[in-house]
């Protein structure tokens, strides 16, 4: 259960770059997490609410895209995506796959802002 | 009000990255080989780690620890009697190790004095995965008593290790231990890692153990 410390490393990462946007209010926040990244979905959506209280990120919506395992396969040549974290074997020739390509992201992709108009901020 | 993507495309854990990536050029420059053991409480880290390092003592070779627990110093004090030195690192709730206490716990430590340094993570399966330390070689650790599927079902604890280890072998046959499960599940989640079936109290695998530290001090250059 880390990803209370991981929301807030989001909370502050975003705080930081909304430093450039006086004023603006975070709508929604985009993550990539690779199927190995170990972290629960669910956890970090429920840790979400109560880190980004008090914050600018209050009452924004946490968006999750998870990306499969993606490894090299050596005997077809080619990156494979696994259907699951269960065998790390070539989905098409069943040889094992040594090389992970994708699969350990842990990101925040991008933020979705509502950024007040010049006349705003100096009003 | 405009409505505006920001691109971030910031790694959540960068932090810790650049930490560990600053440790890792630490090791290398000191030349001491970094492992960092990974298991759930109870398989046999602390037994494991103090055999290995009073062994190593034994031969002249020269090792420290550092060992993370939420609470006491009971570990700390376990590892101490086999003379090398050892902090305890309490995470107080925590579930893991991170880059920053492990850099926090190495101040006044020598690294060019060292030839192994073990680090002895927080007994979780989960956590601990997402957080670099900087080391050179993840090692997880699995008892004969939690269950051939262990692997399986913590593959990324797995798949992120260089080297596996089975402790409490002496205790397999009465466990009823599969080990060919064991074997087959470990090698599905990855392939071709290095395998030590072990256990301190018969002393089986633990010359094997000691070789593969030798040959890869050697490997790294250190």
């Amino acid at each position: 259960m880390h990803e209370l410390s991981i929301v807030s490393s989001i909370v502050d990462t975003v705080t930081e770059s909304l430093a450039a946007y006086p004023g603006a209010l975070v709508n929604e926040v985009r993550l990539r997490v690779g199927a190995l990244a170990s972290v629960i979905p669910e956890s970090l959506e429920f840790c979400y609410g109560i880190a980004t209280e008090g914050t600018p990120l209050e009452g924004s919506r946490l968006v999750i895209k998870v990306l499969p395992v993606v490894m090299h396969c050596v005997p077809c040549n080619r990156e494979v995506e696994l259907e699951g974290v269960q065998s790390f074997r070539c989905p098409i020739c069943g040889e094992p796959c040594f090389d992970l390509r994708q699969g350990r992201e842990l990101e925040i992709e991008d933020i979705e802002i509502d950024e007040m108009d010049e006349a705003e901020v100096k009003g | 009000m405009t409505t505006r993507i920001v691109e971030l495309r910031r790694g959540i854990l960068k932090k810790n990255d650049e930490l560990a990536a600053g440790l890792r050029a630490r090791y290398t420059a000191a030349g001491v080989l970094v492992l960092n053991l990974v298991s759930s409480p109870g398989t046999g880290k602390t037994a494991f780690l103090e055999w290995t390092l009073t062994e190593l003592r034994k031969r002249g070779v020269r090792v420290a620890a550092l060992v993370g627990d939420l609470e006491t110093d009971n570990d700390a004090r376990r590892l101490a009697s086999s003379g090398a030195p050892v902090r305890q690192i309490n995470t107080h709730g925590i579930c893991h190790l991170d880059a920053e206490m492990i850099a926090r716990h190495l101040d006044g430590w020598e690294l060019g004095d060292l030839d192994y340094l073990f680090i002895e993570n927080v007994g979780n399966l989960v956590c601990p995965s997402s957080y670099d330390l900087g080391e050179k070689i993840r090692v997880a650790l699995l008892s004969v008593t939690e269950g051939e599927d262990k692997p399986l079902k913590y593959p990324t604890l797995f798949n992120s290790a260089d080297a596996a280890v089975i402790t409490k072998m002496d205790l397999a046959a009465p466990c009823g231990f599969d080990r060919w499960e064991a074997l087959k599940n470990i090698n599905e989640i990855r392939p071709g890692i290095r395998i030590f079936e072990t256990s301190v109290k018969s002393g089986v695998g633990l010359e094997e153990w000691l070789g593969y530290l030798a040959e890869e001090r050697a490997l790294s250059g250190a």
